[in-house]
């Protein structure tokens, strides 16, 4: 059953594990990018959730309580990015890039007191009977609570944006902003909104990193993770589902790629550590040479009402 | 037929720089089709936002059957009654009929139903259209009935219709026609804005006049002649262009069988386009928007490339060269869009001019701009053609329509072009402005230079051009000399049909 | 209700004077943070501005150190503001970095020990190349494909990253030292250091390019047809196309530019300040130059000031450490916080306030 050492289970569980943060910040920032706005402080809002909420489960001891105040924390970090882009018409790109700037710094500070301290974390659900099945019992369905949430997450939004009134306005925001003021729709509070709850994802993505994956603290903890997500909302062309497969399949390349060394495996390190990040370009060349298709019309283009 | 509807009373407006609307009053009838008449920039937008409820008036009130009517938001205008097809529609490209109905509409019903009402609906006015079609796929008469249909699923009292049939052809403004009689018929009022005097004439009841933001007149257009209310409307009278008789040279361009994809994702391809132009002639070129008209002009500026030899000018081959090159050899072009494409609006006029007059006005020494000979031609081109501004360093964006207009017309017109190719030369242009720029254009084809105009204004066409054709879903019609062309013609010409078809017909 | 309302004419005054706020309303909201975190502000915020330039006791330290810190930012900011300005956003400066310093160095330690008087601009050249042969692979992505320019670069400073640290253990390891990670010390290497020109100014020699890029640019934007295309691009792209300008040659240009001068960066400062290749060598110019160009409104004289003013952040903060013992980490968050006041206070610019009800 083993290919190098290593077990296509086990692989597939851990791959899970690795790509719900992953999973969180790029289907928020999906919802963000369906609205039209282009939210570069994925990594910082990530940062800032990771940090608040291990702080929050260190000093509750609950880590759900900590999952909660993350997703605040993120939503909260993200209204300054909205503030700035939506009413004072700032670039989009430069905002988002001092929005990680000043996620990483408050971090920073915050974290400093709690480096080397381990919190309480997530236990893993069984769920009943289906965890019982041979292989796939153990590979799928015995993971917490937040591996299930992301992937409700990902079907709620799916839902929304098809089949609901508001799914429909955001995304003709999203399409043509000034046609849908030109209706009456609120363009700013409907980004608003939009860029809240990627900020919320994005928060609760960082703090499954502090609290689940790794579980500890240490500065500047995501390591890119918030730039992937950004690359995978581009790789599944805007389409909830299939951003539930990039992260997966970025989740799976980074497992890989550590279990690869952790075998012992004769290619140097430094190689392996790349592979994700040499993969994601390559994936984003593939997807963008056939037209970046799904990308909504008013994506980062500032709105100026013209009454 | 006589209750009143709508009553407007002393509405005024005002934005920095600008009063919009100055104390205008009026009343709408139920069942009554009223026209609203001026030029651009006499405050018809203004004043109909107003009613719409997206401009608040500054001063003045308005009832709606009796009760006091001032509109909040579009949502609160639609609740009472009001609703509005504009010029530039609201539209999302990429959704369906269904769903672009569906966002217009304050209390849309269930997909299913939905798609049945449209159905329904659509048919029974005669403008027919399917749910479930993307509608960047429509084309623009189409588009057009998206919104209408939009409207009438609402039940309004009174439609409001700005400029209609600026995107139809003449067969598709009859189908418009009879729909707006059906309602009338139905007790729906009609505030019908336009500046065609005949197709008010045809379908209007009465019509209210503005000029500079001020109403000037109120007449019945059936017992008024169309030259009694363009005077009312221009309140002076402007020469006519006058079109001297001229001696054509030799072909000096020639378009063979050019096809080309659109740049766009909803545009419209060109498929096999063949023309020759002669040096001092004039082609008119119609058609409504979106048949293929910026992407034929992007093909002569040199924006699209194609095959070397699909392009003759002047005995060389030049498809594959870039607007650099085409412009070196003498071949300009302006293109439709003003502001983002043949000007940037934050850079000055001057900037603009080194935009493309760089090559033929000799503005750089090796690679370093030369900024006072780039000053001295656009003060050059404000003087020739009377451009409206304080100076050579106001940014683009500033200046009005007409005026930005004349500035990009006569930066490449004072470049000695041999051809200049222009696309809707005088859109939004006011009266004045526009007969210049079209004694401009005749001045140019006097002094020998190929002048191919684009544009959707037929009179213009039929004033200055020596032949004519029209293009339709990326194809040209038969060309033919403006002395031999009828109305009809003309129409089945920019509904496609070639010209044996309409003899066939005939 | 406050509303904004366009004006008709950018104002001058308020491009000059925005910044200066930006700047005070950041020493503000800094000295809250310094409050909250048990620090005195108002000493704080001397320590970080007024002293690193006036102080008697370390202004003769501290100020050239500013220069020495500058100089990289200034350099690289210059290239990307060049990108910024026509909407080209080079966001992976810091891998380009990496990769010329890695060029610089790899030519200097394969000709240890030679002599020569042509080492060191041949070093320059390799960095300069080193730079933009990596800002090369989103260039052609994009021109190519379409691809994403930020999300490109970006990963690639990921992948530098593990070709430093993989070089830094390998390909370049130092054979005379005694199995430690990282390279010789180029600062013992005559032929290859970088020296101040001026002893104790800290003006070494990627400071005088800085100044010399800042000069270039000026004239470039201004003067030149390329800095107008540039310019025309990020205004107007579809303008530009109709001018004539070809989008392949401007991003090839761009990201060319601020490669080569972020890789420039790079080797300046491998072989000069920092002196080896080490696993994690780079400190973060990349992205710092990043709020620079911003900081300076994409402006070469204001690059040339926001550069100064960031290092000077970064001195005053470092003593701010020693001092008053203010965690690293909240320098980082003022810089972060002087990007944001200053795109907030930015809107000034093209827009002015309305007070009042009618819409």
């Amino acid at each position: 059953m083993d290919l190098l050492g290593i077990n296509p289970a086990l692989l597939i569980a851990s791959l899970m594990v690795s790509a719900t943060p992953i999973l969180l910040a790029a289907i928020g920032e999906t919802v963000v990018e369906k609205s039209g706005v282009l939210n570069l402080g994925v990594e910082g809002m990530m940062i800032v959730g990771a940090v608040v909420g291990f702080v929050t489960a260190v000093n509750t001891e609950n880590p759900a309580i900590g999952f909660v105040t993350a997703a605040i924390a993120g939503a909260l970090l993200s209204t300054i990015f909205a503030t700035l882009v939506l009413y004072l018409k700032s670039n989009q790109v430069a905002t988002g890039l001092g929005l990680t700037l000043v996620g990483l710094g408050i971090s920073a500070l915050l974290g400093k007191p709690y480096e080397g301290i381990k919190s309480p974390t997530l236990k893993s659900m069984d769920i009943p009977i289906l965890s019982d099945t041979p292989i796939f019992g153990r590979m799928l369905f015995s993971h917490d609570a937040m591996v299930y949430v992301s992937i409700l997450i990902v079907g709620f939004v799916w839902y929304t944006l098809k089949y609901t009134r508001i799914g429909l306005v955001l995304r003709a925001v999203g399409e043509n902003h000034d046609a849908a003021h030109a209706l009456g729709y609120k363009v700013i509070r409907i980004r608003f909104l939009a860029i809240m709850f990627g900020g919320a994802c994005s928060g609760l993505g960082g703090a499954y990193i502090s609290l689940v994956r790794v579980p500890q603290w240490t500065e500047g903890m995501t390591a890119g993770a918030g730039w992937i997500a950004l690359a995978i909302v581009v790789f599944a062309s805007w389409k909830p589902w299939r951003t539930l497969i990039g992260a997966y399949l970025f989740g799976g390349i980074t497992v890989l790629q550590l279990n690869l060394q952790a075998a012992g495996v004769a290619i140097p390190v430094e190689y392996l550590s790349m592979s994700p990040f040499l993969i994601t370009i390559a994936v984003l060349v593939i997807i963008s040479a056939k037209g970046n298709q799904g990308a909504p019309a008013s994506l980062g283009r500032p709105f100026h009402a013209s009454n | 037929m006589t209750d009143l509807l709508l009553d407007i009373t002393g509405l005024t407006k005002a934005y920095p720089g600008v009063v919009a609307n100055n104390n205008v009053s009026f009343q709408i009838r139920s069942g009554e089709v009223h026209a609203l008449l001026g030029e651009n920039g006499a405050g018809k937008s203004t004043l109909v936002k107003m009613i719409y409820g997206l401009v608040k008036p500054d001063s003045g009130s308005m009832t709606f059957q009796d009760q006091q009517f001032m509109p909040a938001s579009p949502n609160a205008a639609r609740g009472t009654g009001v609703a509005m097809v504009f010029q530039h529609f609201s539209l999302f490209d990429a959704l369906s009929v269904a769903e672009n109905i569906a966002l217009g509409m304050d209390d849309a019903p269930k997909p299913r139903d939905l798609a049945e009402n449209i159905r329904q609906v659509s048919n029974a006015y005669g403008l027919p259209l399917e749910p479930n079609r993307v509608v960047g796929t429509l084309s623009a008469g189409e588009r057009q009935r998206v919104e209408i249909i939009r409207c009438l699923l609402q039940n309004p009292k009174v439609l409001i219709m700005d400029e209609p049939t600026s995107v139809l052809t003449p067969q598709e403004v009859e189908v418009l026609f009879k729909t707006l009689r059906q309602l009338k018929r139905e007790g729906t009022s009609i505030l019908y804005i336009s500046h065609k005097l005949e197709e008010i004439r045809a379908l209007c009841d009465t019509a209210t006049i503005l000029r500079h933001g001020e109403k000037v007149a109120t007449c019945i257009p059936v017992a008024t002649t169309a030259r009694e209310m363009a005077e009312m409307m221009v309140g002076a009278s402007f020469a006519n262009p006058i079109k001297a008789k001229r001696e054509m040279g030799d072909t000096i361009l020639s378009l063979k069988n050019v096809s080309a994809s659109s740049a766009e994702a909803f545009g419209t391809s060109l498929r096999g386009i063949s023309l020759d132009l002669k040096e001092g002639e004039i082609l008119g070129i119609g058609g409504v928007a979106g048949n293929g008209q910026d992407e034929l002009l992007a093909t002569l500026s040199g924006e699209t490339t194609v095959a070397s030899d699909m392009i003759i000018f002047d005995g060389q081959a030049i498809g594959k060269q870039g607007p650099t090159e085409r412009r070196k050899i003498g071949l300009l072009s302006a293109p439709e869009e003003r502001l983002g494409h043949a000007a940037a609006p934050a850079m000055s006029l001057r900037e603009n001019t080194v935009m493309t007059a760089a090559e033929r006005k000799s503005l750089l020494k090796n690679g370093f701009i030369d900024w006072a000979a780039a000053d001295q031609y656009t003060q050059d081109i404000i003087a020739d053609f009377d451009v409206r501004t304080p100076g050579t360093h106001t940014p683009a964006g500033s200046l009005s329509g007409g005026n930005l207009q004349k500035f990009v017309v006569g930066r490449e017109v004072l470049q000695n072009p041999k051809v200049f190719v222009v696309n809707q030369p005088t859109w939004g242009v006011d009266a004045a402005a526009a007969a210049s720029i079209r004694q401009k254009l005749l001045d140019l084809a006097d002094n020998g230079a190929g002048v191919i105009v684009i544009s959707q204004d037929l009179d213009e066409l039929l004033e200055i051009s020596d032949r004519f054709c029209a293009i339709n879903e990326g194809r040209l019609s038969k060309i033919v000399p403006t002395s031999t062309l009828e109305m009809d013609q003309i129409g089945l010409m920019m509904g496609g049909a070639t010209v044996d078809q309409e003899r066939r017909q005939a | 209700m406050i509303h904004f309302e366009k004006r008709l004419n950018p104002s001058r005054l308020t491009t000059v004077v925005t910044p200066l706020i930006a700047v005070i309303l950041t020493m503000i909201a800094g000295g809250i943070m310094f409050a909250a975190l048990g620090k005195p502000p108002l000493e704080a915020i001397r320590i970080i501005f007024w002293d690193p330039l006036f102080d008697p006791n370390f202004a003769s330290y501290s100020r050239p150190q500013l220069l020495v810190k500058a100089g990289p930012l200034i350099l690289i900011a210059i290239g990307l503001s060049i990108g910024f300005k026509a909407g080209i956003w080079n966001i992976g400066a810091e891998g380009q970095y990496i990769m010329g310093a890695i060029s610089g160095a790899a030519v200097a330690l394969a000709t240890y020990p030679a002599v020569s008087v042509l080492l060191f601009p041949a070093m320059v050249a390799a960095g300069a190349f080193g730079g933009w042969l990596w800002a090369m692979i989103p260039a052609i992505l994009r021109t190519k494909f379409n691809t994403n320019e930020i999300l490109v670069s970006l990963m690639l400073v990921y992948v530098a990253e593990s070709i430093l640290a993989s070089v830094a253990q390998g390909l370049l390891k130092n054979p005379e030292g005694y199995g430690f990670p990282g390279s010789r010390n180029l600062q013992q290497y005559p032929s290859a250091f970088n020296a101040e020109v001026i002893a104790n100014s800290g003006m070494h020699w990627g400071v005088i390019s800085a100044f010399i890029a800042v000069i270039f640019a000026y004239v470039m934007m201004t003067r030149h047809i390329r800095g107008f295309e540039v310019r025309l691009m990020g205004e107007a792209p579809k303008a530009a196309r109709f001018s004539g300008v070809s989008t392949t040659r401007l991003v090839v240009f761009c990201l060319g530019i601020s490669g080569a001068l972020a890789g420039l960066a790079g080797m300046f400062e491998v072989s000069g300040p920092s002196g080896q290749i080490t696993i994690d060598f780079n400190s973060g110019y990349g992205f710092t130059a990043i709020i620079v160009a911003f900081l300076g409104r994409l402006h070469p004289i204001g690059i040339l000031l926001a550069g100064l003013l960031m290092a000077l952040t970064y001195i005053g903060g470092e003593l701010a450490q020693l001092m008053l013992g203010l965690p690293g980490a909240s320098i980082q968050l003022f810089q972060g916080m002087l990007l944001l006041f200053l795109l907030a206070t930015d809107i000034f610019t093209n827009y002015r306030i309305r007070i009042g009800g009618a819409k």
